[in-house]
């Protein structure tokens, strides 16, 4: 007797394998979708943008004339910005990290300090954009400046840094602690002299990554009240500033479509900056992961 | 002689132990410190919310915000200020993006777990992550000036500005959180698990669908909710292409405000402060943060709840 007709297995293997190989085109060409509009998305803002990216480009400030409108004002001040979330975000970042990691007991508090950074990742930007207007421009009176700006902006990307310097120092291996102890050594200072230089590449990587989103972000700084017409530099922290991706928003809102163009010349701009940070932070990655 | 330098070293110890212990007390406390701005910031988001959605309850009233199905602020006579138009507007963009974001985000999840070659992740992922990492104000600027015009040739009777176009864009925009929190929650199954189905003559496809899509669902459904959470919260795309025609509507072409565009637009015209309106975008500010807030913690609570262990 014949328990396995097999006729009928073949029948139905057949369907199955159709079935198997159609679907997996089908996921692939989903994935492929991304990568699609991704080439579309950059074509049109490299042909649409490329006329404009000229050397006056840099050195104009904005203006009513699309031919002489640039980004000096913009790109300095996206400079000045990041000079103020780069230190603060890094400092209490990390020190919330070591924080968490090396001193925190494994306590409610713990717990709820960390669920809290989570939680706060999940905040939307514009809402850390109505913290900062309250308190750091009406508050505590630094108006509508870089200063207030970049320390909103810290708080934006605080979890990120948080969350990137953790995994880093969670990643030092214990024996290293455990060497430094032996020798005698106290806790700060093995934090300092061990535990840090080890994990600092995980904690730049993180960190330039994490300035990388602060530098495209616009909402939270409309809030704040960046302006989107300025023809001057900041000169100091309460100065008023602009930056890229406003300058970029007040051109692309801008009926004329020629301003489109010049906000396609703006995008490059800014995604070339991105480029470079994430490729500083991809090398630093590659550069130090062999070596724990 | 002896002894003196004996003393200098006594001495010189002493000193620096001292120090070291005021350090060893001061760190720690600088480093909680740290710890705890994160926990003042989440207090300073929700005291100020709070503060200064009374004082907009004060002058509007509470059951008119709920009720009114106007929101007219910028009306001289007698504004209106029903939020549900503004809560369609932001719903309705978040539909739309899901609709792009969960087909595609899950299939490319799928096939980096299931399908692809290390050779063929190693290209896309990095891609997806390109995709992650461009400023929402450069989608903003796509769906403008290339998705509209292209639904303009199929619609033709389709405005500028219209919630089709800024709902397909953010769901492009989140398609690589889906994929990359799905495919972490599936590469998370034991390759065990799908050696045994495979073993039992199940294909590639029945191994995904039957196996190990319903192991991995808290995780995949957990992602999907942080996506709508953060399609709620995203602000500068529907701003640059949505407009900012607040109305109940169920037409996906027509110009829509969401929640994030109307703070946008006030704080981008000359509304003062102390006025109602000024009052107005912390309102509309708190019922956006309670909306994302719950959405991280049904996010939250599925990956705790119904996460599997292996």
């Amino acid at each position: 007797m014949q328990l396995i007709d097999q006729a009928k297995v073949k029948k139905n293997m057949q369907s199955r394998l159709t079935k198997n190989n159609i679907l997996k085109g089908v996921f692939f060409g989903a994935t492929l979708f991304a990568l699609v509009v991704l080439v579309i998305l950059l074509y049109r803002i490299f042909t649409q943008g490329i006329g404009y990216l000229d050397l006056q480009f840099f050195q104009n400030f904005a203006s009513r004339f699309p031919e002489k409108a640039g980004i000096k004002a913009a790109f300095f001040g996206s400079l000045w910005v990041m000079a103020v979330i780069a230190p603060v975000s890094l400092i209490i970042g990390v020190g919330t990290a070591i924080y968490l990691e090396e001193y925190a007991k494994k306590n409610r508090f713990t717990t709820f300090i960390q669920l809290n950074i989570s939680n706060l990742a999940g905040v939307p930007s514009i809402v850390f954009g109505l913290l900062g207007l309250t308190v750091f421009v009406r508050m505590l009176e630094m108006g509508r400046s870089v200063l207030a700006g970049g320390l909103t902006m810290s708080l934006l990307i605080l979890p990120i840094i948080v969350v990137a310097a953790q995994e880093a120092i969670r990643s030092v291996p214990k024996e290293l602690r455990e060497a430094s102890f032996a020798m005698g050594a106290t806790k700060w200072q093995t934090i300092r002299r061990v535990v840090l230089p080890a994990s600092i590449p995980g904690i730049l990587t993180g960190g330039i990554l994490a300035l990388s989103r602060a530098i495209g972000e616009t909402a939270p700084l409309l809030m704040i009240g960046a302006l989107t017409f300025v023809a001057y530099l900041p000169e100091n922290l309460l100065s008023g500033f602009t930056v890229m991706p406003i300058q970029i928003f007040n051109w692309t809102s801008r009926p004329q479509t020629e301003f489109h163009d010049v906000a396609a010349a703006g995008i490059i701009v800014l995604l070339v900056m991105l480029l470079i940070m994430n490729s500083i932070a991809v090398l630093i990655r590659n550069k130090f992961s062999k070596r724990l | 002689m002896e002894r003196s330098i004996r003393q200098m070293i006594k001495d010189k110890k002493e000193k620096q132990k001292t120090r070291l212990n005021f350090m060893e007390k001061l760190v720690p406390g600088l480093l909680l410190l740290c710890a705890i701005l994160s926990v003042l910031t989440t207090l300073g988001i929700v005291f100020t919310l709070i503060v200064e959605t009374f004082t907009f309850f004060n002058r509007v009233s509470i059951i008119e915000f709920f009720t009114n199905k106007d929101w007219y602020p910028f009306f001289e006579g007698d504004p209106d200020y029903g939020i549900w138009p503004l809560i369609s507007g932001t719903l309705m963009i978040t539909g739309i993006a899901m609709l792009v974001a969960i087909p595609f985000g899950l299939a490319a999840a799928i096939y980096l777990s299931e399908y692809a070659t290390d050779r063929v992740r190693r290209f896309i992922k990095p891609i997806l992550e390109v995709l992650a990492g461009i400023p929402t104000i450069v989608y903003g600027f796509f769906a403008l000036t290339f998705v509209t015009p292209v639904l303009q040739n199929v619609i033709p009777s389709l405005p500028v500005f219209n919630a089709l176009s800024p709902g397909i864009v953010v769901g492009i925009m989140i398609i690589p959180m889906v994929a990359s929190l799905s495919e972490d929650a599936m590469s998370s199954v034991p390759n065990a698990i799908r050696e045994g189905a495979l073993g039992l003559g199940a294909t590639r496809f029945e191994v995904a669908v039957k196996v190990v899509l319903p192991a991995a669902l808290s995780g995949i459904i957990a992602s999907f909710v942080l996506a709508i959470s953060r399609a709620i919260g995203e602000t500068m795309i529907v701003t640059v292409a949505g407009g900012a025609t607040p109305k109940l509507t169920m037409d996906v072409t027509e110009s829509i405000q969401t929640m994030t565009s109307y703070i946008v637009q006030v704080s981008l015209g000359d509304a003062g402060f102390g006025t109602t309106i000024y009052y107005s975008i912390y309102a509309v500010g708190m019922t956006l943060f309670l909306f994302t807030l719950i959405m991280n913690l049904i996010a939250q609570y599925i990956s705790r709840r119904f996460r599997e262990e292996y």
